[in-house]
């Protein structure tokens, strides 16, 4: 029976490991490498790493000297954590061109998440569909509230766009994603659940995997996720970072709610 | 030494790190010669088949594989890689594939509820004995990392070791003689998929 994905989500900013809120604010949580050992060790199903880095912008770095950077280079990150990573991996975060994708894959990535220039450039994912797989292709949607609607938003959530979330999601799907990821500007870092109707619009709008993210507050979000919303699986940030083993612990709170997923552990 | 065939087809890098972590000794090659000199051959790959063979084809691999078979060095084709040991593909219109499993490669016939991709971590359910799957019976956790829209439907049911349910039995490896595939992505399925990797590398 295939098992509910449960998928810890990493931001990287200037090679640190940081906790995001409202796309906004930034606190740094960790290194890289360090949080892969941690997540290998925790037997994740599976990993998405998101570069959030501002060109040009303020660097992080600069707020702590304690926890050690992993530097600049992306490729270099992703090669180092690819050597010890026995799940699937999605790189993304500034992914703009096709040779991008091509180096992410080839230094190991299985998949790429792309978000804002899938919106510029819808060419670009067919281009990795037909190159990479669409099962390599994984399209991101950041969602943010206006007036109480839903409403798709580009450049890390500065940008709005015109076009309808079902109408957006039905895209991307036919231009070849493999697979939605959804989160949610209003929810990130906020600890109060998953954005669900948003969540629902794509998920019956799509035949492809609908990924939730954004908010997770305690580990029931990951049970309505799937339950109310039609999720096939589930991410977060902070909840994995900052709550004692919670990576466990969601899986056995899904699991006792009857929800079928991984359980590689000692009961 | 296992010779894992470099057709620009997928992530390799993947297949190297699980192969160095587990200490069996291989190499990425993207010359078909090297094949006969190797003791087992790993052909990965994702993608579409009608492209992946056109490669083997052009790149001269295609030969290649089918002599390592013919010479009964065990083979194993993990994800499109194993699709392509079939005779036919069916993936935008009929493409004859290497023809080391005869079958065909079909279109999960899952129901409206079931989306595809199948993708996500799906248990293994184990059909016979088979060298690739040494240790698992009894394991408890026997979830591998599953991502396809395909599967191998071989003409001969024998041929399948191990399936995993998606609505419908969806073939998860096979073997036949020295030829094996697993639809799964080992070197992505944590302690279970480097276990099949250990076992292909002690054949």
């Amino acid at each position: 029976m295939l098992k509910i994905r449960v998928i810890p989500v990493l931001f990287l900013m200037n090679g640190l490991i940081v906790r995001s809120e409202g796309f906004a604010k930034f606190q740094i949580i960790g290194n890289p490498i360090d949080e892969l050992e941690r997540y290998s060790h925790w037997l994740a199903d599976e990993l998405v790493y998101v570069d959030i880095t501002r060109e040009g912008g303020h660097d992080i770095r600069r707020e702590d000297h304690r926890v050690k950077s992993a530097g600049d280079d992306i490729l270099a990150i992703l090669r180092q954590i690819a050597r010890s990573c026995f799940m699937p991996l999605t790189f993304g975060g500034r992914i703009n061109s096709l040779e991008q994708v091509d180096a992410f894959i080839r230094n190991g990535a299985d998949k790429v998440l792309i978000n804002t220039a899938a919106h510029r450039n819808p060419a670009l994912v067919t281009e990795v569909a037909e190159t990479h797989g669409s099962q390599a292709m994984v399209a991101g949607i950041d969602v943010k509230r206006i007036d109480g609607a839903p409403v798709v938003h580009i450049d890390q959530g500065r940008t709005a766009v015109a076009d309808g979330l079902a109408d957006y999601a039905r895209r991307l799907e036919s231009l070849g994603a493999g697979e939605i990821l959804v989160n949610s500007i209003d929810r990130d870092g906020a600890a109060e659940g998953y954005d669900l109707a948003a969540l629902r619009i794509v998920a019956e709008a799509v035949s492809i995997p609908v990924v939730a993210c954004g908010g997770v507050g305690g580990f029931g979000d990951f049970c309505e996720a799937v339950d109310e919303a039609g999720a096939s699986a589930v991410a977060a940030g902070n909840v994995f970072h900052f709550t004692e083993h919670s990576y466990k612990r969601a899986k056995r709170t899904m699991r006792n709610r009857g929800l079928a997923v991984r359980y590689p552990y000692p009961s | 030494m296992i010779a894992v065939v470099g057709y620009g087809m997928g992530n390799v890098q993947s297949v190297v790190n699980a192969l160095d972590h587990i200490g069996a000794p291989n190499a990425v090659t993207e010359d078909p010669r090297a094949l006969s000199k190797a003791d087992r051959i790993l052909l990965p790959g994702v993608g579409a088949f009608r492209r992946a063979m056109e490669r083997l084809e052009k790149t001269g691999f295609a030969a290649a594989l089918r002599a390592g078979a013919a010479a009964g060095t065990p083979i194993l084709g993990i994800c499109l890689g194993m699709q392509l040991l079939a005779t036919t593909g069916t993936e935008f219109g009929e493409t004859p594939g290497l023809g080391l499993v005869p079958g065909r490669v079909e279109r999960i016939p899952a129901g409206e509820a079931w989306r595809l991709p199948h993708m996500g971590w799906n248990d293994l359910d184990l059909r016979r004995d088979d060298p690739l799957l040494a240790g698992l019976d009894g394991q408890g956790d026997t979830a591998c990392y599953f991502v396809h829209s395909y599967h191998l439907v071989p003409d001969d049911e024998g041929a399948i070791s191990a399936t995993c349910d998606y609505g419908t039995p969806v073939t998860a490896t096979i073997s036949a003689g020295s030829v094996y595939g697993a639809q799964f992505h080992p070197e992505k399925s944590q302690a279970v998929g480097l276990a099949i990797l250990a076992n292909f590398a002690a054949l």
